[in-house]
């Protein structure tokens, strides 16, 4: 049935919206005044991982001084944008970047007489967040309308959770990398519940006109709150941070800040220290990147500490801010006047969500490791806590990891090789760990082969940039290039001899105190050996040799 | 055009004769015994239709020409459409070509049907009578029309109705007003007074509405058809522009019970592009409308009926209330218990019907923006395209009907109006749930009046607001409900007819249609036809 209706319905979707776009931009009838173009600001800083920023420290002395008089008070709202397959109302496919209005269709568009049907996968991955986030579950929620007028939002409503959301009264666990001072945190999680995406709004160059492209309409997204438990800005960077992890870690999302499918509102008031209630609140938008998010925050308890110092308190007021990345600064994008009516009632074209304990339980049970146990089994292996949160920080990395120490290599030796080499080589080749040819076993064998002297360490730096790129097997590959160490002493001392009985030069120089040339010796043998021989050996052997009295 | 004009033979086996009005009331069920050899009763205009077609007697060509031709004759003074299809007589050349073919007929294979105008319709102009939807044309079908198309049925047009169905005359619509078949100087009711009135005029055999709070069912009363409001959840609501999603329902007009009963087999069921159609099985109605010669002596022997004591007190016209009695009557000689019943919330049912209904429409009618279709009003700024494009587009009953909404919905006032009305509901389900449980059905008027004057209440929203209260209570209930024709009352050249509303227990359409089905088989000088039909034929 589906098919058929969205198949009538092509011909006509891209016409209906096309003509009425180009009626507009040819009578220039459509001219949209926001507060400022800031909304259509493309966004160029790049945000792949997590990074972390050092507190800026040109602050004078003198703001320090006011900062120590006063707290900041920080919650986070963060949209996580789900990756299912369709929309949450529709069957339309969820794809970030396809042609304006390509995904749409009479549900996403809010054409009279089109019903939203939920997604079952929107509830599932509601679960799976709330569960990872500890909270409790809602096993009958519903879903409310959130009204107010946009061109983005087709149907003049927002399909939200009001009152009773999918899951509330949770926490999160982290740790604060040791360069930020480390330390661990627990971070209240006040709720979690589904809604589903407006469209964006395209302002022409001119302003005579704005299009919209419906394409995100209707995307499912999970919001969380966060409890204002947070009081500086990296601590605010590590929840979102966290919260990155945790939904790639499920699955849930990629979590890609670019592309808008982690976005956090932050909302933060600073109180002079020891009062008991809060500062006035503002909240601060348009943040792409974990490190704006801690600037932006830094910037915004300065802001808001010196009004309170220039005895200005009042000028800070009930707004919405954004930070400006190009400026390093928040500005005022819309001050609240009172607060907002969303008018919320129960969406009465959906039915209530009814979960059941069998259903939840289900899903508990297929719920991966997430980050906060897999650091915590990390620092118990006795790794050391930056090892730990760069192993756990990205979910491939970790399985990765996992599953080499799985096949029985040593868990520090291990860490080192993905922490240094791999993951120079990942960074140099622009590469995910997913994406390298060398299995996990195969590691595991290079670590053995290393640690049980079948190649010496040298060897082993070498054949691993191969194996990174082409694969194959440890054992094929020493076979192959016949790179097995040499550790015959009898072997390496005949190599022995022969170097120094060819230098007497040099042997008679290091007999009479250069015993520098000990590494001239080591290296001319090794060379003969093409680098197998075993450097320890070679070492004791040499200086045998070199002071031997004959 | 107008040489050709010939009566149909459909139309031909419904004895065209008028009433004669007694001084007061005219009572069609005023006998104890069942006679009916007096006046044949009304046919099945659907199975009519079948069986000449099968025989060959004539064609569904045929009989296309012969409604457009009434249309074209009628359709001047009445105003029941507001778009007319051009494919009609194409729809019906495919059926006699499935029939040369030897081919399967669907169930309504030729049947000619209205469809309400905010009842989606693909490629063909589906406006919910609002100016903000002037020239829409939809890009799919609703479910209900889809289903119809199927079965074979031929969609003749969109029929006229209040903005939105928003109204209970009819007068709401921003393009015409449509008029009674029995007296041209009456409104047909509504809010799906088109629909109504094209059934009437056999402008079509059959057609679709919609039933928020009484649209189906006041309209038919009015324009004496049956009208049948499903069960909430029994009939898909994909296609249908929502006015109170909870409330909102498609419902069937036909000239027979049977009609009714038959389109709302056709359109039933589970569909998983509503997800508050219910999965509950669709009984074969069929088997509920056998011939009046199979009629046992008390065809309805034991069926305990409930009158509703509440819709027979003060404020309901006097012709109304001696019909409904009659109409009780009637049923006891058939055989049924009578009993009255008491819903003490009755009189609540009202105020919490127009808040929640329109709480729900001040939201739906929220992606009527003027961003994507319909009516657009160029404007410098965004607030303005919204305040123009709206302002213009919407009639004075919608904006009403969306700013009390929206004051209801609003922060403080929640919990005192919208909350409040939730509540309300509660109980009335109760009630009535109470009430099904001792009865097997229960009956009432269908409306406190018969038709009124045009103009008449227009300025008095609350006078006309106060005409839905037989009804309300049924949707606020999710209840299954029919108005047939019962009687008429004095007005009008010749009588104006008055509805007799039967409510069921949830998805039991099936005993409606059955006690229905053998009131009106048996029902004394039956055959509800407007004397606008009998001058045209």
């Amino acid at each position: 049935m589906s098919t058929t209706l969205l198949r009538t319905f092509q011909p006509n979707q891209f016409s209906l919206l096309g003509t009425s776009l180009l009626r507009r931009r040819r009578s220039n009838n459509f001219s949209v005044r926001f507060c400022g173009s800031q909304t259509t600001t493309t966004h160029e800083a790049k945000q792949s991982s997590p990074t972390r920023v050092a507190p800026k420290n040109h602050k004078s002395n003198k703001l320090d001084e006011i900062l120590r008089d006063y707290e900041a008070v920080i919650g986070i709202e963060t949209h996580v944008q789900l990756s299912t397959l369709t929309k949450a109302f529709c069957s339309c496919s969820n794809n970030y970047g396809s042609y304006p209005n390509t995904s749409i269709c009479p549900v996403c568009m809010g054409l009279p007489g089109a019903l939203p049907v939920l997604n079952s996968k929107v509830v599932e991955f509601g679960v799976r967040l709330g569960l990872a986030l500890n909270c409790d579950l809602s096993l009958k929620s519903k879903f409310d309308r959130k009204q107010y007028f946009y061109p983005d939002l087709p149907k003049g409503y927002q399909i939200s959770q009001f009152d009773i959301p999918i899951a509330s009264g949770g926490y999160v666990d982290l740790d604060i990398p040791l360069e930020f001072g480390g330390g661990h945190r627990r971070f209240g999680i006040t709720r979690v519940h589904m809604e589903e995406d407006a469209g964006k709004l395209l302002h022409s160059d001119t302003g005579d006109y704005s299009q919209v492209d419906l394409n995100r309409a209707g995307v499912p997204l999970l919001e969380i709150v966060s409890e204002p438990d947070m009081r500086s800005g990296i601590e605010a960077a590590e929840y979102a941070c966290e919260m990155q992890r945790i939904a790639r870690y499920l699955g849930v999302s990629n979590g890609n800040m670019q592309e808008g499918s982690l976005r956090c509102d932050v909302n933060i008031s600073i109180r002079p220290i020891g009062q008991a209630e809060f500062g006035t609140k503002v909240e601060i938008k348009n943040l792409n990147a974990f490190s704006a998010i801690s600037r932006a925050i830094d910037y915004e308890i300065s802001r808001q500490a010196l009004l309170y110092n220039q005895g200005k308190a009042d000028q800070i007021v009930t707004e919405t801010r954004l930070w400006e990345e190009g400026a390093q600064k928040t500005v005022t994008m819309r001050k609240k006047e009172g607060l907002a009516d969303y008018r919320y009632f129960p969406e009465p074209d959906l039915p209530e969500v009814i979960l059941t304990k069998e259903y939840v339980d289900s899903i508990r049970a297929s719920l991966p490791e997430l980050p906060e146990a897999k650091r915590r089994r990390y620092e118990a292996m006795g790794l050391g806590m930056q090892d730990v949160l760069f192993l756990a920080n990205d979910v491939s990395v970790a399985e990765y990891f996992d599953a080499v120490i799985g096949k029985g290599a040593e868990v520090k030796l291990a860490a080192n090789w993905i922490m240094s080499d791999i993951a120079a080589y990942l960074k140099n080749e622009k590469l995910s760990i997913n994406d390298i040819k060398l299995t996990p076993q195969e590691l595991a064998e290079l670590i053995a082969a290393i640690k049980d002297g079948t190649i010496s360490g040298k060897i082993g730096k070498e054949i691993l940039f191969e194996l990174l790129a082409k694969g194959g097997t440890v054992k094929g590959m020493i076979k192959a290039k016949d790179l097995v160490q040499i550790t015959d002493p009898v072997e390496i001392e005949k190599m022995v001899i022969q170097v120094v009985s060819e230098n007497p030069k040099q042997l008679e120089q290091y007999r009479s105190g250069k015993t520098k040339l000990q590494g001239y010796f080591a290296g001319q043998i090794m060379k003969m050996s093409k680098g197998k021989a075993n450097p320890g050996l070679l070492n004791k052997i040499l200086l045998e040799k070199l002071n031997a009295k004959d | 055009m107008l040489s050709t004009l010939q009566p149909p033979r459909s139309l031909s086996l419904l004895p065209l004769r008028r009433f004669q009005i007694s001084k007061t009331i005219v009572s069609a069920a005023s006998s104890k015994t069942i006679d009916t050899s007096v006046i044949s009763p009304p046919q099945s205009q659907i199975l009519t239709t079948r069986r000449s077609l099968l025989s060959g007697e004539t064609t569904a060509v045929e009989i296309a020409k012969s409604y457009l031709s009434r249309i074209r004759l009628t359709e001047p003074q009445l105003k029941c459409f507001l778009h007319v299809s051009e494919n009609v007589l194409k729809d019906a050349q495919e059926i006699d070509q499935r029939i040369a073919k030897g081919e399967e007929l669907g169930p309504l294979a030729g049947v000619l049907i209205g469809v309400k105008d905010n009842i989606c319709t693909q490629g063909m102009p589906s406006t919910a009578a609002s100016r903000i939807l002037e020239h829409y044309r939809p890009p799919f079908d609703a479910t209900a029309v889809k289903k119809i198309k199927e079965l074979g049925g031929i969609v003749v047009g969109k029929t006229n109705m209040d903005e939105f169905g928003m109204g209970s005359t009819t007068e709401a619509s921003a393009f015409q007003v449509t008029a009674n078949p029995w007296d041209l100087s009456r409104v047909p009711g509504g809010s799906s007074g088109g629909s109504a009135a094209a059934v009437a005029a056999r402008q079509c055999m059959v057609s679709l509405g919609s039933d928020t709070g009484g649209s189906v069912r006041q309209p038919a009363s009015f324009c004496g058809v049956v009208g049948l409001k499903p069960t909430y959840g029994r009939v898909s609501r994909f296609g249908l522009m929502a006015y109170a999603s909870s409330l909102d329902v498609i419902g069937c007009f036909g000239s027979t019970v049977a009609d009714a009963g038959m389109l709302l087999h056709a359109i039933s069921g589970y569909d998983r592009f509503d997800s508050t159609s219910s999965k509950q099985d669709v009984p074969e109605f069929q088997s509920q409308f056998p011939s009046v010669d199979h009629f046992e002596s008390k065809p309805l022997n034991g069926v305990k009926v409930g009158i509703i004591r509440e819709t027979l007190e003060d404020g309901v016209d006097s012709g109304v209330r001696s019909a409904t009695q009659e109409a009780a009557s009637h049923l006891e000689a058939l055989g049924c218990i009578l009993t009255e019943v008491s819903l003490p919330s009755f009189s609540l049912g009202l105020p919490a019907y127009y808040v929640i209904a329109s709480s729900e429409s001040s939201s739906n009618l929220s992606r009527y923006d003027g961003v994507r279709y319909g009516n657009q009003v160029m404007a410098e700024e965004l607030n303005k395209l919204y305040e123009c494009s709206r302002g213009e587009g919407f009639g004075g009953e919608v904006k009403m009907r969306i700013l009390m909404g929206t004051y209801a919905l609003s922060a403080g006032y929640y919990n005192a109006y919208y909350k409040r009305a939730q509540q309300v509901r509660t109980l009335i389900r109760k009630d009535f749930k109470a009430a099904l449980e001792q009865n097997d059905i229960l009956i009432s008027p269908a409306a406190p009046s018969a038709a009124y004057k045009i103009g008449e209440k227009k300025d008095d929203p609350l006078a006309m607001y106060a005409g839905d209260i037989m009804t309300v209570n049924v949707n606020l209930a999710g209840l299954p409900a029919m108005v047939l024709p019962c009687g008429l009352v004095e007005g009008g050249p010749s009588g104006l007819p008055v509805g007799l509303q039967m409510i069921g227990a949830a998805f039991d359409e099936e005993k409606l249609l059955k006690v229905g089905h053998i009131f009106e088989q048996t029902l004394k000088g039956s055959s509800f036809v407007p004397p606008l039909l009998a001058n045209v034929a």
